[in-house]
C-alpha cells in the first residue's frame, strides 16, 4: 500500500529519509509509550471506586521527581539536535548527491496547472513528464511562473517551493527503474489537484530514445510559445519541444520582478537565488 | 469590474446562484437567521435581550455570548468539514459534487473559521466567564473594552457568514498565501472579506487580551500573590500576551495584501519587487504563537479539571507555570519551521527544527505532570474528566508527529500533504477543542446553577472520540502515500478507502455534536434534578465555586483575603469556606450601553463596505467609530450602584441554598 | 489595598486620592500593554521595509529620493512638540490650567505641522513619480511612513477633544489621566520617528 512512496524508497534521499523517520520515531517512542501506558493505568488504578489504592491528596510537588520529568524529554530532545543538525545538511536539497556520474540539470517552471521542464544540455523540454536516466542524480532548478509551487515525488524524496523571480535546487536520484507519481502539493488554484506528472527513470538507452523523441517533435519553445504553453490548463496533455530558446528560464525568472540587488533576501531564504 | 459610486462592486450577481449547492447553503443561512430573528419577534423577547445581554458589561455574560457565538460557528466550521469529507470520499478518478472554486471556499472557510471565529471566541468566552471568579475580582479592568471585543468578533464572524450569501469567500485557504491572494490571481472579493474579517477580529481579539492582562495583574483578590493565581488564570495570562505580541503580525500581513490589492502595491506581488516570502515570515510570526494561544488556556483547563476530579492537589503547579512561561516565549522562535520547504539554508532549517523541539520539552513536562496528578487520587469520571483523559493520549500522539514535522529533512517529505493536516488537528482538536468542552461541562453548572446530562455527555464524548480517530489516522496513512492537501479530487485509487473511512469518522463526529445538542435540551428539560444553586457541584478547590451559580452581577459581596494557592480548596479545610458577614456594603458595577453593538455594527458596515469597494458607506463606517469614540469620552456616568439591601436580599438566598446542600449531604 | 499602594513612572498626578490612583494605575497599565502591541506593529513594518529597501523594481532608490533636509525638520518639530508636551504635563502637575491648554495648544500646532510637512513630502516624491505603486521598496516607505503619520494624526484629534474637555471639565481626574496617556502615546511616536529617521533617511545619505 506504500509503493513508491518513503516507506518504500525508490532512490537514495528518500531511503535515507525512511532511516531518519524511523530513527526519530524510535526516540520519541521512549517518551511517548510511557505515557500511554502510565495513563490507562494510572486511570485504572486510582479510580474513585477502588479503596484499596493509595490517596495522597496533598502530595502536590517532589523535588526529585520533578527533575526527572524535565531530565527524560532534555535527554531525548537533546539527542535529537545531534540527529537533526547532521540530517538536515547530509539531506539538504541543495547538496549535489554523490555519484560517479554528473547531475542531469533540469530546470522545472510551475505554470497555471502545469509542469514545464527543460533539459539544458540536450536543449530539448517536456511538459507533464519529467524522464531521467536511472542511477544519475538529477539537479532540478525551480521556479514559478505564477503562484508559489511546490514539487514533490515522494518515491524518490521531498520537496521545495517554485516561486516566480526566484530560483530554488532539489536534488534527486533514482536507483531503480520505474514511473513514479509527482505532483504540485501547494495549493494554487482551480487546476491543483490535476497538476500532476509521472516522473520515469529509465536506463540510458531509453533516457536517448526519449532525448530522439522530443528532438522530433517539431515545435521549438521560444518565447511565443511559451506564451501559449503558460495560459492556464487543467489537466493538460504531455508535450515535446524539440529545442529551447537560449537562456528561456532565465528570463522566465528575470520577468517577475527585475531586482538589481539579490542579496536583500538572505534574510529570508539564502537559497533562494535571484537571476543576477 | 464595474464599479458604481452607491453600490461599489455589488450587483445582483452577487448573490450564490453559481451553483446549487452554494444558494442552498446561502438559503439554510438566511432561512435560519429569520426562524431566529422570526422566534425571537413572536416572543417578544428584543427589549430582554437587548436589556440584559446585547448591552450588558457582565463579564460572565459577555463569556456565555463568546460560547454562544462559538458553538454556532462550530456547526458552520463543521457542516465545512462534513462537505471536504463527502467530496473527497468520492472525487476518485470522478469530480465529485462540489466544483474545485467550491471545495476551495469550503476549505478556506474552514480553517478561518474553526481558528479564528470557534476556537478564539471559545476560549475567551471561558476566560471572560471564569478568570475574574477564580480571581477572586468582582470584575474586569476595562468592561466596555471587553464588550466592544466581544462584537468586533461577532462581525468578523458575520462578515464570513454574509460572504456566504452575497459574493464569495476566499479560495486561498486559512493562511491566504499570496502571491495566489493577489488580485491577479484571485480578483472576487472572497480574499477581501478574509482580510476584513481577520482585521476585524483581530482588534476585537487585541482589545480583550488587553482587559485580560490588565484584570490579571491588577484586579487579583486582596493577598493573591501571582504564585498562587490558579493555573487557568496563568494560562489566561500567557495567551493574552502572545495575543499582544502576534496578532501585529496578522495585522500587518493581511493589511499589506490589502493595501497590493486595493491601491495596486507591490508588498506581495510577483512584479514590481514585491516579496512572497515576506509575506510566510510575517504570517508565521503570528501564525505560530496562535497555536499557543489556542492551546495554552486549554492546558489550563486541564489543570483545572484532572486535579478537581482526581480529588487531588495539582502535581507540580510551579513547573506547571513556568513551563507556561517558557512554551510562550519559545512560541515565538520557531515561526520558519512552516516552511522549510523555501530554500533557506541547511544551517537555519536545522537551527528552527531544534528550537521547535526544545517546545516539545516544557509541553512533555506538562502532560507528566497532569498523570503524576491522577497517581494517587481518587478519580472520578465524569465527562469533564473523560475529556482529559482522551486529551492526555490523543495528544502525545500529535506531539510525536509534530517533532517528525520538526525534522527538516522529514519536513521536505510531509508538508503539504495530509500528514501535515491530521497533525493540526491531532494538536487542536484533542488540545484545544476537548479542552473547551471539558470547560464547557466543567463550569456549565456554574453559569447556569444546573449540570449538562451526564448519559448524553458520554455518548457525545465516546462518537467524538471514535470519530476523531476514523478521521485523522487515515490522513496520516494518506500522508505517507504522499497524498497533498487540499485536493478536490485524485487519481489514485488506493487512497479512496482512506478518505471513505476519514468520512465516516466525520459522520462519527456529527453523532458526537448530535448528542452534545441532545444533551443541551435534556439538560435544560430535567434541570430540576441537578439544580446546584449553592455553588460548589464537583467540590472545586478554586474561588469560582465559592459562590452562588450562578454568581451575581458583582461577583463576590465580599472581597477575600487570599493567601495560599487553590484558596477555597485552603479556606475548606479551615472549616470556614464562606465568608458572611452580617451586613454589606454597596456595590460600584459599570452601567450597560450600547456602545458594544455599535462598534460591532460599524465594523461590520465598514467592513462589507471596503469588501465591496463602496467608498461613502465606508467613509461613515470611519466617522462613525471616530464619532462614538469622541462622543463616547464624554460621558460622566457610567457607573451604576448595586444597594445593599439588593445585596442583602441576594446573599441571604444563596445562604439558604448553602445550608440546605449541607444538610441534605450530612 | 491602600498599604500596597505601588505608583508607575509616568502618572505623577498631585492631590490624588487612593482609588483615583488605583484607577489611573489600572488604565495607563492598559495603556502601556497597547503600546506594546503597536510598537510590535511598527516593528514588522520596519522589518518589512529593511527587507524591501533594496526591491525597487528598476525604479528610483533611496538615495535618489529622499531629502534629509526635510527630514531633518520634521525631527526638529517632533523633538519640539515633545518637549512642549513635557512643559504641559508639568503644568498638568501643578494644576495651571491656562498653561495646560497653551501647552497643548503648541503641541497640536507642532503636530499638525510635521504632518503638514510629512504630506509635502509625499507630494514631492509622488510628483517625481515615485509612487507607492512604483516598487515594493516605494511600497513599504510609504506604509511604514503614513502609519507613522496617521497615528500622529490621532494624536492631534486626541489634544483637540482633551483642549474640548479641560474646558468642558477643567482638570478633572479623568481629564488628568487622559492627558498623561496622550503624553505617553505622544512620546511613543517620538521613539518611532527617530527610529523612521536612523533607519530610513539616514541610510540613504550615508550610501
Amino acid at each position: 500500500m506504500f509503493k513508491d512512496t518513503m516507506l518504500d524508497p525508490a532512490g537514495p534521499v528518500s531511503a535515507a529519509t525512511r532511516d531518519l523517520f524511523f530513527d526519530s520515531v524510535g526516540l520519541m517512542l521512549i517518551v511517548v509509550l510511557p505515557v500511554i501506558v502510565l495513563t490507562a493505568l494510572v486511570v485504572w488504578r486510582y479510580r474513585a471506586g477502588n479503596a484499596a489504592a493509595a490517596y495522597t491528596p496533598h502530595w502536590g510537588g517532589s523535588r526529585l521527581v520533578e527533575l526527572g520529568l524535565w531530565f527524560l524529554p532534555v535527554l531525548i530532545v537533546v539527542m535529537l539536535w545531534f540527529v537533526v543538525w547532521n540530517r538536515t545538511h547530509d539531506l539538504d536539497p541543495y547538496k549535489p548527491l554523490s555519484s560517479g556520474q554528473p547531475p542531469l540539470v533540469v530546470q522545472a517552471v510551475a505554470l497555471d496547472w502545469q509542469w514545464l521542464f527543460i533539459y539544458p544540455e540536450e536543449n530539448i523540454a517536456s511538459v507533464n513528464r519529467l524522464v531521467f536516466p536511472v542511477g544519475r542524480p538529477v539537479t532540478i532548478e525551480l521556479t514559478s511562473d505564477s503562484v508559489m509551487n511546490s514539487l514533490m515525488i515522494p518515491a524518490l524524496g521531498g520537496q521545495i517551493y517554485a516561486m516566480a523571480g526566484m530560483q530554488t535546487e532539489l536534488n534527486l536520484m533514482a536507483d531503480r527503474i520505474g514511473i513514479y507519481d509527482g505532483r504540485n502539493t501547494m495549493f494554487n488554484g482551480d487546476g491543483f489537484s490535476a497538476q500532476v506528472f509521472n516522473a520515469e527513470a529509465v536506463d540510458v538507452a531509453a533516457f536517448q530514445a526519449f532525448v530522439a523523441e522530443a528532438r522530433n517533435a517539431g515545435e521549438t519553445l521560444d518565447g511565443g510559445s511559451f506564451k501559449t504553453l503558460s495560459t492556464p490548463t487543467i489537466a493538460g496533455p504531455v508535450r515535446l519541444y524539440s529545442g529551447v530558446e537560449d537562456g528561456l528560464f532565465q528570463s522566465i525568472i528575470a520577468s517577475h520582478g527585475s531586482m538589481p540587488h539579490m542579496e536583500a533576501d538572505t534574510t529570508t531564504a539564502p537559497h533562494a537565488e535571484h537571476n543576477p | 469590474m464595474n464599479s458604481s459610486m452607491l453600490f461599489g462592486k455589488l450587483t445582483l450577481d452577487a448573490l450564490p446562484f453559481y451553483s446549487p449547492i452554494a444558494a442552498g447553503g446561502a438559503g439554510v443561512i438566511v432561512l435560519g437567521g429569520a426562524v431566529v430573528v422570526g422566534l425571537i419577534t413572536w416572543l417578544r423577547a428584543w427589549p430582554y435581550l437587548w436589556r440584559e445581554w446585547f448591552t450588558t458589561t457582565d463579564h460572565k455574560k459577555i463569556g456565555m455570548m463568546y460560547v454562544i457565538l462559538a458553538l454556532v460557528m462550530l456547526l458552520r466550521g463543521f457542516v465545512d468539514a462534513l462537505m471536504m469529507r463527502a467530496q473527497q470520499a468520492i472525487a476518485m478518478n470522478a469530480e465529485g459534487y462540489l466544483t474545485p472554486d467550491h471545495f476551495q471556499q469550503v476549505f478556506s472557510s474552514h480553517g478561518t473559521i474553526m481558528i479564528f471565529f470557534m476556537g478564539m471566541p471559545f476560549l475567551f468566552g471561558i476566560m471572560n466567564y471564569v478568570v475574574p471568579l477564580q480571581l477572586g475580582a468582582r470584575d474586569v479592568a476595562f468592561p466596555l473594552l471587553n464588550a466592544i471585543g466581544l462584537w468586533l468578533t461577532a462581525a468578523g464572524a458575520a462578515l464570513v457568514m454574509a460572504s456566504l450569501v452575497i459574493g464569495v469567500f476566499s479560495t486561498g485557504g486559512w493562511t491566504g498565501y499570496p502571491p495566489y491572494t493577489e488580485l491577479s490571481y484571485s480578483p472576487t472579493v472572497g480574499v477581501d472579506y478574509w482580510i476584513m474579517a481577520l482585521l476585524v477580529s483581530g482588534i476585537g481579539t487585541t482589545l480583550s487580551a488587553i482587559n485580560f492582562i490588565v484584570t490579571i495583574y491588577k484586579m487579583r483578590a486582596p493577598g493573591m500573590k501571582l504564585m498562587q493565581m490558579p493555573l487557568f488564570c496563568w494560562t489566561a495570562l500567557c495567551s493574552s500576551l502572545l495575543v499582544i505580541f502576534a496578532i501585529p503580525g496578522l495585522t500587518v500581513a493581511g493589511g499589506l495584501l490589502a493595501l497590493d490589492r486595493y491601491l495596486g502595491m507591490h508588498f506581495f506581488t510577483n512584479d514590481g519587487g514585491g516579496n512572497v516570502m515576506n509575506y510566510a515570515n510575517i504570517f508565521w510570526i503570528f501564525g505560530h504563537p496562535e497555536v499557543y494561544i489556542l492551546i495554552l488556556p486549554a492546558f489550563g483547563i486541564f489543570s483545572t479539571v484532572i486535579p478537581t476530579f482526581s480529588q487531588k492537589k495539582l502535581f507540580g503547579y510551579n513547573v506547571l507555570v513556568y513551563a507556561t512561561m517558557c512554551i510562550a516565549v519559545l512560541s515565538f522562535t520557531v515561526w520558519l519551521h512552516h516552511f522549510f520547504t523555501m530554500g533557506a539554508d541547511a544551517n537555519v532549517n536545522a537551527f528552527f527544527g531544534i528550537m521547535t523541539m526544545v517546545i516539545a520539552v516544557p509541553t512533555g513536562v506538562k502532560v507528566y505532570d497532569w498523570i503524576l496528578t491522577m497517581f494517587r487520587g481518587r478519580l472520578r469520571f465524569e465527562t469533564p474528566m473523560l475529556w482529559s483523559i482522551a486529551f492526555i493520549v490523543t495528544f502525545v500522539i500529535g506531539g510525536m508527529t509534530g517533532v517528525i514535522l520538526s525534522i527538516p529533512p522529514l519536513d521536505y517529505v510531509f508538508h503539504n500533504t495530509l500528514f501535515l493536516i491530521a497533525h493540526f488537528h491531532n494538536m487542536l482538536v484533542p488540545g484545544m477543542l476537548f479542552g473547551l468542552f471539558a470547560g464547557y461541562a466543567y463550569w456549565f453548572p456554574k453559569a447556569t446553577g444546573f449540570r449538562l446530562d451526564e448519559t448524553w455527555g458520554r455518548r457525545a464524548f465516546v462518537f467524538w472520540v471514535a470519530g476523531f480517530y476514523l478521521a485523522f489516522m487515515p490522513l496520516y496513512v494518506l500522508g505517507f502515500m504522499g497524498a497533498a492537501r487540499r485536493m478536490a479530487y485524485y487519481d489514485q485509487p488506493e487512497w479512496q478507502i482512506y478518505f471513505v473511512v476519514a468520512a465516516i469518522g466525520a459522520l462519527s463526529v456529527l453523532l458526537g455534536i448530535g448528542c452534545q445538542v441532545i444533551q443541551l435540551v435534556v439538560s435544560i428539560r430535567h434541570r430540576e434534578g441537578t439544580m446546584d444553586l449553592a455553588g460548589d457541584p464537583w467540590g472545586g478547590q478554586t474561588l469560582e465555586w465559592s459562590t452562588s451559580s450562578p454568581p451575581p452581577e458583582y461577583n463576590f459581596a465580599v472581597l477575600r483575603q487570599v493567601s495560599a494557592l487553590d484558596a477555597f480548596q485552603a479556606a475548606k479545610e479551615d472549616g470556614r469556606p464562606y465568608i458572611w458577614p452580617t451586613h454589606y456594603e454597596p456595590i460600584e458595577v459599570p452601567r450597560n450601553t450600547a456602545l458594544g453593538p455599535i462598534f460591532g455594527g460599524l465594523a461590520f458596515v465598514l467592513g462589507f463596505a471596503v469588501v465591496w469597494h463602496i467608498w461613502w458607506l465606508a467613509a461613515v463606517g470611519v466617522v462613525g467609530v471616530i464619532g462614538t469614540i469622541i462622543v463616547r469620552s464624554f460621558a460622566t456616568e457610567t457607573t451604576r450602584i448595586i444597594s445593599a439591601e439588593e445585596i442583602t436580599a441576594t446573599e441571604l438566598r444563596w445562604h439558604a441554598a448553602v445550608r440546605a446542600r449541607q444538610e441534605a449531604n450530612s | 489595598m491602600s498599604v500596597q499602594v505601588r505608583h508607575h513612572p509616568g502618572i505623577n498626578l498631585s492631590h490624588a486620592r487612593p482609588e483615583d490612583e488605583r484607577h489611573t494605575e489600572v488604565t495607563v497599565f492598559g495603556f502601556w500593554t497597547f503600546l506594546m502591541n503597536d510598537a510590535i506593529l511598527f516593528a514588522l513594518l520596519f522589518a518589512t521595509y529593511a527587507t524591501m529597501v533594496n526591491r525597487t523594481a528598476g525604479g528610483p532608490t533611496g538615495p535618489e529620493l529622499f531629502d534629509i533636509g526635510n527630514a531633518f525638520v520634521e525631527t526638529l518639530v517632533l523633538l519640539v512638540s515633545s518637549f512642549t508636551f513635557g512643559m504641559g504635563a508639568v503644568a498638568l502637575k501643578e494644576g495651571r490650567e491656562r498653561a495646560v491648554t497653551l501647552w497643548l495648544g503648541v503641541t497640536l500646532v507642532l503636530g499638525l505641522g510635521f504632518v503638514g510637512l510629512e504630506l509635502r513630502e509625499f507630494a514631492s516624491l509622488i510628483g517625481q513619480g515615485a509612487t507607492a505603486q512604483t516598487s515594493g521598496f516605494l511600497s513599504s516607505f510609504f506604509v511604514l511612513l503614513s502609519t507613522h503619520g496617521l497615528h500622529m494624526l490621532v494624536g492631534c484629534i486626541w489634544i483637540v477633544v482633551m483642549l474640548v474637555q479641560v474646558s468642558t471639565f477643567g482638570l478633572s481626574r479623568q481629564v488628568r489621566s487622559r492627558i498623561l496617556r496622550l503624553g505617553l502615546f505622544w512620546h511613543f511616536l517620538d521613539l518611532v520617528w527617530i527610529v523612521i529617521f536612523t533607519t530610513v533617511y539616514l541610510p540613504a545619505v550615508a550610501s
